[in-house]
């Protein structure tokens, strides 16, 4: 009876230890071969009898670089920063409003902004470039940021209500009879509390400009970010370039994930959501 | 250090009303405790004085000065928060130096006053710590350190031991009552443990729905309860309550409860006779009825009725039996650890000079109804 019942608790560990290992292989080989290809000479990528490369060179990423994607990383980093900043500046005391107040009216907008997101980004992206046109903003990296922000605020906007809800309103409540009005309150009290949470929201913010193709590549044709820069430069070229154009791609982003990180899981030994 | 004074103070959420009209006098330098049930609206009033919340109507005064629409900082308030609400990310002393911080207090006196706080309340060797670091007392401790650093005119506490096990509860109870004595600031205390309020109020407001029952010091408020909620909610175990029929005869009132009657001194005729052939509320506490043997020699006014024990509960220092009358059930405390079978028939007396007579209709006690005009007038 009791042989059993080990038998059955090692089984149950087992199974599971299988299913985290086969959900980290579904997740990482995508990554491993891209980054893999990316530097593998020419010869090892297109030998046959060649499946991990054992010869590995820097001269596709040179290639790419010299090609033009030196710039485009720096428009596309320069797009997110602008994205994050608009978004941010005018996402967050909309979530704070929707967390700490209640006024009439508040579910339709909630649902109103959501349903932002519903129009495919297809439907919208003509009307946009004669608008563009109109107003100078076409082939400006500005330009891009701004569509990227519109694709950004409800995201922006949910998650940081969510994240300032999360921060009990009695801490703001006590600073405010202590001695700060409420602004103060929420630049000394709340802000730093909701820091985690916000890094989170913008490195999300980040990397969803980062990625963002589309519209990138209908709103530019000189100031191409890196995704617009890759799908018109490097598809017309041999797959190792567009492996290398992928590990591009991945770096930053990961670097960006990797520094931030800590921050996402605890600050002050508190964890907020 | 300030008097207050709560003036026709309404405050509704939508359609409820949270506070319904409360006038209140507090004294310069009083613990006043505001108990009910919860949603009688005692948080609220608590809110209001604090500036968390603005009246729909009423007026709020510290001393002369009308404060009911400045915001809490410029109030000179302290509060002590149900959930502490110490500020996770500041270190315990720099919790406490917040309020000095930002008064601008010069850096040797907000160290000297932290200190002090810190010494009063037994947390200097916590000082350096983060608040998660800290348990749910010493958090306490915290909070109430940094409502007494920047020495309030009012200091205003929510509930404060509600989060805090038994044993805890009991000696901040103490603890809290004796600061307030020493540093003689005016204290608004709310809870809806009737234990707390009357071993810590000076005085007590009793609230329900958000109306304010009764005030008064804690004996008056356990002698003489104005109604029948002030009666029922302040004891434990509970004043039993009957209906009763009064009948006056010559010299003397006989209240019958169908189980049984009681027969009642002309003492209380001035009070019952307009009620003759009328039904009333009738209440005794259970320390109040005393089984054969049991009572006290300095009870004189007695009646004496018969019921079977139908419930014991022996809590050591106490016990307390559920007496069946016929269609109700007394309940009855004796002091000291007593043994009685489940069916016997018990004899009990009920103390006639400790009894409570109540309107039917409005519920206030007939009682003690004259003795507030006299006060009021």
């Amino acid at each position: 009876m009791e042989e059993s019942s080990i038998v059955k608790y090692y089984l149950r560990k087992i199974i599971i230890a299988g299913l985290v290992i086969l959900a980290v292989l579904w997740v990482i080989t995508p990554f491993v071969i891209s980054i893999l290809y990316a530097f593998a000479s020419k010869t090892d990528y297109y030998s046959p009898n060649i499946l991990i490369p054992l010869h590995y060179t820097l001269e596709h990423i040179q290639k790419l670089l010299d090609l033009g994607a030196t710039r485009a990383i720096i428009n596309s980093v320069i797009v997110a920063v602008i994205t994050i900043i608009i978004s941010f500046a005018l996402g967050l005391p909309a979530g704070y409003a929707f967390a700490k107040f209640v006024f009439r009216g508040k579910d339709t907008l909630k649902l109103l902004i959501i349903g932002l997101r519903m129009f495919p980004i297809l439907v919208i992206a003509v009307p946009l470039v004669t608008l563009y046109i109109k107003l100078g903003l076409n082939d400006s990296l500005l330009g891009v940021a701004l569509a990227h922000t519109a694709m950004a605020l409800p995201f922006v906007i949910i998650i940081s209500s969510s994240i300032f809800a999360g921060v009990p309103k009695e801490l703001e409540e006590a600073a405010m009879i202590f001695g700060l009005d409420r602004k103060g309150a929420f630049f000394r009290i709340t802000m730093p509390l909701a820091l985690p949470g916000l890094t989170a929201a913008a490195i999300f913010t980040f990397i969803m400009s980062w990625n963002e193709v589309f519209i990138a590549s209908v709103l530019t044709l000189t100031n191409r970010t890196l995704p617009a820069f890759i799908l018109t430069s490097a598809m017309a070229a041999p797959d190792f370039i567009k492996f290398a154009a992928g590990f591009i791609m991945i770096f930053p982003a990961m670097v960006f994930v990797f520094i931030a990180r800590k921050y996402l899981i605890t600050m002050w030994g508190i964890t907020l959501k | 250090m300030v008097d207050v004074h709560l003036k026709g103070i309404v405050k509704r959420f939508g359609k409820t009303i949270a506070v319904n009209g409360i006038d209140l006098d507090i004294r310069d330098g009083e613990f006043i405790v505001l108990l009910g049930p919860s949603g009688c609206g005692k948080t609220t009033t608590l809110r209001i004085i604090a500036g968390l919340e603005k009246p729909d109507e009423g007026r709020v005064l510290f001393g002369d000065r009308d404060v009911t629409y400045l915001p809490p900082r410029e109030r000179n308030v302290s509060m002590v928060f149900q959930s502490y609400a110490i500020w996770p990310h500041m270190k315990v002393y720099d919790n406490i130096a917040f309020p000095l911080k930002i008064k601008k207090f010069p850096k040797e006196e907000i160290d000297k006053r932290v200190k002090w706080a810190a010494e009063l309340l037994q947390i200097s060797e916590l000082l350096d710590r983060y608040p998660h670091q800290l348990s749910g007392g010493q958090r306490q401790r915290v909070a109430v350190a940094r409502a007494i650093v920047v020495e309030p005119d009012v200091l205003l506490m929510d509930e404060p031991l509600s989060n805090l096990d038994a044993l805890l509860r009991v000696k901040m109870r103490s603890e809290l009552k004796k600061l307030q004595r020493r540093i003689k600031v005016t204290t608004i205390y709310v809870t809806h443990d009737q234990v707390e309020a009357m071993t810590m109020g000076d005085r007590i407001a009793v609230m329900n729905k958000g109306k304010i029952q009764q005030v008064g010091r804690p004996d008056e408020i356990y002698l003489k309860p104005a109604n029948v909620f002030v009666a029922g909610f302040v004891g434990t175990p509970q004043m039993n309550f009957f209906d009763a029929t009064v009948e006056v005869k010559d010299d003397e009132i006989i209240l019958d409860a169908s189980d049984f009657k009681v027969r009642l001194p002309k003492d209380y005729l001035p009070v019952l006779q307009e009620y003759n052939g009328k039904t009333v509320i009738v209440g005794i506490r259970p320390e109040h009825i005393y089984p054969e043997g049991h009572a006290p020699t300095t009870a004189k006014k007695l009646s004496w009725i018969e019921g079977t024990v139908d419930f014991v509960e022996a809590l050591g220092s106490d016990t307390i039996l559920h007496l069946n009358t016929g269609s109700m059930i007394l309940v009855v405390k004796i002091s000291g650890s007593h043994h009685y079978e489940i069916g016997s028939k018990v004899k009990v007396a009920l103390d006639l000079s400790n009894i409570h007579v109540f309107d039917k209709e409005s519920q206030v006690s007939l009682l003690y109804k004259k003795q507030r005009e006299v006060q009021s007038s």
